[in-house]
């Protein structure tokens, strides 16, 4: 396969995403940093052992108690290739974390102990996140109950998923087939058996799975990449397929700002009233009572439903009431998923 | 000489045998006594901690159940962890050694403050104690040793109470950090500037400094989770408005620089042994006093690298990765010295020198896999995966652990007065040395693999790596309790020793008896020279 045979790493996994060779790279530069150091201080080690043992007898103990060129020596070397791995890690790492353009947005809920997953059209599935190859993807992740981490290994990827507010990882997958996903933070009983399948098929197959829930006849649930089997605990809970959407997110969203009265003050065509319209304000640098610049992303969205008055925009009167307890996460996710529907 | 009875005790009588009762023990101010008490404590919790550390080897013999069920599974890695920190790591060396040693370096007749010291002995105890108690009496504790929320506050298990025995352990820290602290500057013999004293004394410095700095913020947050969930207060879980994440933040401000606490001490002893094992002065004194000093203090400002997949801003993380980094500068800075100790010295492989060996060894594994996880980008793929295990084990076992054998063998003829068994002591070492690295060589590799730390059950594709894992710890677990075994049966039984039979130059060795008088020494003894001064000799 082109992603083994172009470059095989030390990590001993595939590569199976964007960001995979170069988390590689780095991991077997100080692979074989490591290796040579570690040979330098054990050959020293063991030369003068042997060679200065007592046993060797008819010479004489040096009188040293140091030497300022060596100390400079072993200050500044390793110094400088520290700094060098610094800014490798964090080209790296600002890769990984950079927005990418129009990705494909995924909503996940972790809760003990399995992963609700919900696409922009309203379909769901457990366990299972179906990913178009080569396409920008965006997980936006919360927690019901307890830290969990959604972990791709295949991926080299890994965000910790937290109550009370969204997390966000964004990769592009660019191995087709099954990849195991592990929950990273320990959340318990079944914290192991806290796993999902990353399922990466070609984006026209993606569409048609996302139309009619229908994966193409050469996936193979059970095959997956560079693992031997995963307990049954995962195979029982995929491979059910999904759910026929009814409802977008977005739909049950606008219902729901009817229902929680969020109409009253909220317009959805640009009117102002007695709060900001939902009409173009996702993604909008606002600037705040207080003088700072908030940029509207779903963090704020969720803070500003449950804590209404900690970040109020500027004119504006704090005058809503907080929805903390009031609103369930999908339900928070819902009423996001409109206001990014109103462009 | 004017001859009462309580005049003759301390200065004839060697301290074992001053008193002979259990209450003469259990009341003692002496910091020998003291030290020693520490010492059997913290050693039957290492010796339990360790039992449970080879329960989970053994549970991961096979990737599905093997001994025990999931709940028992997750109380047992969280107890390995909680007793090995809290009550055999962090206490082992500065407690134990520290205050055995420190007087006896100072050439001072005790710490500074010896009823306080007995009374850190005792809170150390009752914290200990509760923690035991509660885990015993409730159901346990599963929430790994960083309780980290809101698990910590939803979990049904005796949290609060064993929360509330680290926070009172924390306490005794700071007792011990302050005593040490003015022990240091107040009590060393004449012509002990700071620059002769020896370099143990330099880390239990730099040691204690954190110990009072960094302490009281985790009896804080321990606090804080106890009134979150007895009052209910929003501090850290989401649902009462709380941010779990700040926990985090809370808990590493402490248990970083508590990293530090850990090893620092045993980097101290090994800037004992090389010296004198090596019959050369330690290359580079002022070198390795000063980077003990600068590690304590970037020890406080890394606590986020823990963090780096939390959520917390990348700008942070890029922060935090930066001056990860620079922490390995003055590790490296010790390593090199003590290599170069060696350097046409005239070296003698007894026991305590084996084990210097064999944490330069693993220590360096354990330092240079540190820099894999401080690199941002290959942190987030190796975060809370075996690799971490086996990274802060090859530092903590590989070097703390390593260190603190190094140091009982080392001072066991000060302590008791008798010689250990050289030639079971080489073997059990071995024993140890090649265990270890069967243990935790390839949890590096399955980590690199993915394979998420704290799994009850994994991928049959890991098998190989942990069971070869599960023979290195048996292998360990041998090894070490043999060693118990017959330092134990040497303290009575051994050779006597001389009182200086390394012909090493620190007061401990030249000025007192092994074992040492009540007061230590004879007189006050006087200091005109650096205590590494090992002439050149012809050998």
């Amino acid at each position: 396969m082109f992603w083994q045979s172009a470059y095989a790493s030390t990590v001993g996994l595939p590569q199976s995403s964007t960001i995979a060779p170069t988390v590689d790279i780095l991991y077997d530069f100080l692979v074989y940093l490591s290796v040579f150091f570690l040979i330098l201080v054990t050959v020293v080690m063991v030369y003068f052992t042997v060679k200065y043992h007592r046993s060797k007898t008819g010479r004489e103990t040096a009188y040293i108690v140091g030497s300022h060129t060596l100390e400079t020596i072993w200050t500044v070397v390793p110094l400088v290739l520290m700094l060098f791995v610094f800014a490798w890690g964090l080209k790296g790492y600002r890769e990984m974390r950079a927005p990418m353009k129009d990705p494909v947005e995924i909503n996940i809920i972790g809760r003990q102990w399995l992963w609700n997953i919900e696409y922009t059209n309203g379909r769901k599935t457990l366990n299972e996140l179906v990913l178009p190859k080569g396409k920008p993807v965006r997980l936006i992740m919360t927690s019901e109950d307890v830290l969990h981490s959604f972990f791709i290994p295949n991926f080299r990827i890994k965000q910790d998923v937290v109550p009370g507010r969204f997390t966000t990882l964004s990769f592009i997958a660019t191995q087709p087939g099954v990849h195991i996903v592990f929950c990273a933070e320990y959340c318990g009983t079944a914290h192991s058996d806290m796993l999902a399948k990353a399922v990466v098929v070609e984006p026209e197959e993606f569409d048609e799975w996302t139309r009619t829930g229908k994966l193409p006849a050469h996936v193979n649930l059970n095959q997956i990449i560079g693992a031997v089997g995963a307990p049954t605990s995962v195979a029982a809970a995929t491979g059910n397929g999904s759910s026929q959407p009814s409802q977008t997110p977005a739909e049950r969203g606008k219902a729901l700002a009817a229902s929680k009265g969020c109409i009253a003050c909220h317009s959805d065509n640009g009117t102002r009233m007695v709060g900001p319209s939902y009409k173009g304000i996702f993604g909008k640098k606002e600037e705040m009572a207080d003088g700072t610049m908030v940029t509207v992303d779903e963090n704020y969205i969720r803070k500003s439903l449950m804590d209404p008055n900690a970040q109020i925009v500027k004119g504006y009167t704090p005058s809503m009431p907080p929805f903390a307890g009031l609103l369930k996460d999908e339900e928070v996710n819902d009423l996001i998923a409109y206001i990014k529907s109103l462009k | 000489m004017a001859h009462d009875a309580s005049a003759s005790h301390g200065h004839d009588v060697d301290y074992l045998n001053d008193g002979k009762t259990v209450w003469s023990w259990l009341s003692t101010i002496d910091h020998k006594r003291i030290g020693i008490m520490y010492l059997v404590t913290v050693l039957i919790f290492f010796g339990v901690a360790g039992l449970l550390a080879i329960g989970i080897r053994l549970e991961h013999w096979g990737p599905t159940r093997t001994i025990m069920g999931p709940d028992t599974y997750n109380k047992v890695f969280t107890l390995h962890g909680a007793i090995m920190v809290f009550m055999f790591i962090i206490p082992a060396i500065p407690s134990a050694l520290g205050n055995f040693l420190l007087p006896l370096m100072l050439g001072a007749k005790d710490v500074a403050f010896p009823r306080l010291n007995l009374f850190s002995y005792y809170v150390f105890l009752f914290g200990a104690t509760l923690a035991v108690v509660a885990i015993l009496a409730g159901q346990g504790v599963d929430t790994g040793w960083t309780f980290y929320t809101p698990y910590s506050i939803k979990s049904q298990t005796g949290v609060i109470l064993t929360v509330l025995g680290a926070f009172i352990m924390g306490m005794s820290s700071i007792l011990t950090g302050l005593n040490f602290i003015a022990t240091i500057h107040k009590l060393r013999a004449p012509g002990m500037t700071f620059h002769r004293m020896p370099l143990f004394v330099w880390a239990t410095y730099a040691t204690s400094i954190i110990q009072v700095l960094a302490t009281p913020v985790i009896g804080i947050t321990l606090l804080l989770l106890v009134a979150e969930r007895v009052l209910k207060v929003g501090i850290f879980d989401p649902a009462l408005g709380g941010d779990p994440v700040l926990f985090q933040h809370f808990f590493w401000f402490y248990s970083h620089p508590a990293v530090y606490i850990m090893i620092l001490p045993g980097m101290g002893i090994i800037s004992e042994i090389m010296p004198v094992f090596s019959r050369k002065p330690i290359f580079g004194y002022r070198a390795i006093a000063y980077s003990s000093l600068a590690i304590a203090a970037i020890s406080f400002l890394v606590w986020g690298h823990h963090m780096f997949v939390s959520g917390q801003s990348d700008f942070s993380n890029i922060i935090f990765s930066f001056l990860t980094v620079l922490v390995a500068v003055p590790t490296a800075i010790k390593v090199f010295n003590w290599l170069s100790t060696m350097y046409k010295g005239s070296i003698k492989l007894d026991v305590p020198m084996l084990y210097a060996l064999a944490f330069l060894f693993l220590f360096t594994i354990g330092g240079l896999t540190g820099i894999f996880l401080a690199a941002l980008s290959i942190d987030v793929h190796l975060h809370d995966t075996y690799f971490i295990v086996a990274h802060f084990h090859y530092v903590m076992m590989g070097g703390t652990v390593m260190a603190l054998f190094g140091g009982l063998h080392y001072w066991w003829p000060k302590f008791f007065g008798r010689m250990y068994p050289e030639k079971l002591g080489r073997f059990a070492w071995a024993l140890v040395f090649f265990g270890f690295n069967l243990l935790f060589l390839p949890q590096f590799y399955i980590g690199g693999k993915g394979m998420p730390r704290r799994y009850y059950n994994y991928d049959p594709v890991y098998t190989l790596g942990h069971q070869v894992s599960t023979i290195g710890s048996l292998m360990v677990g041998f090894g070490l309790m043999l060693t118990l075994g017959y330092l134990f049966w040497a303290a009575k039984k051994g050779q006597k020793a001389t009182q200086n039979p390394w012909g090493a130059k620190t007061l401990e060795w030249t000025d007192a008896a092994s074992p040492p008088i009540t007061h230590n020494f004879h007189g006050q003894p006087t200091v005109d020279n650096w205590p590494y001064e090992y002439k050149s000799e012809r050998v």
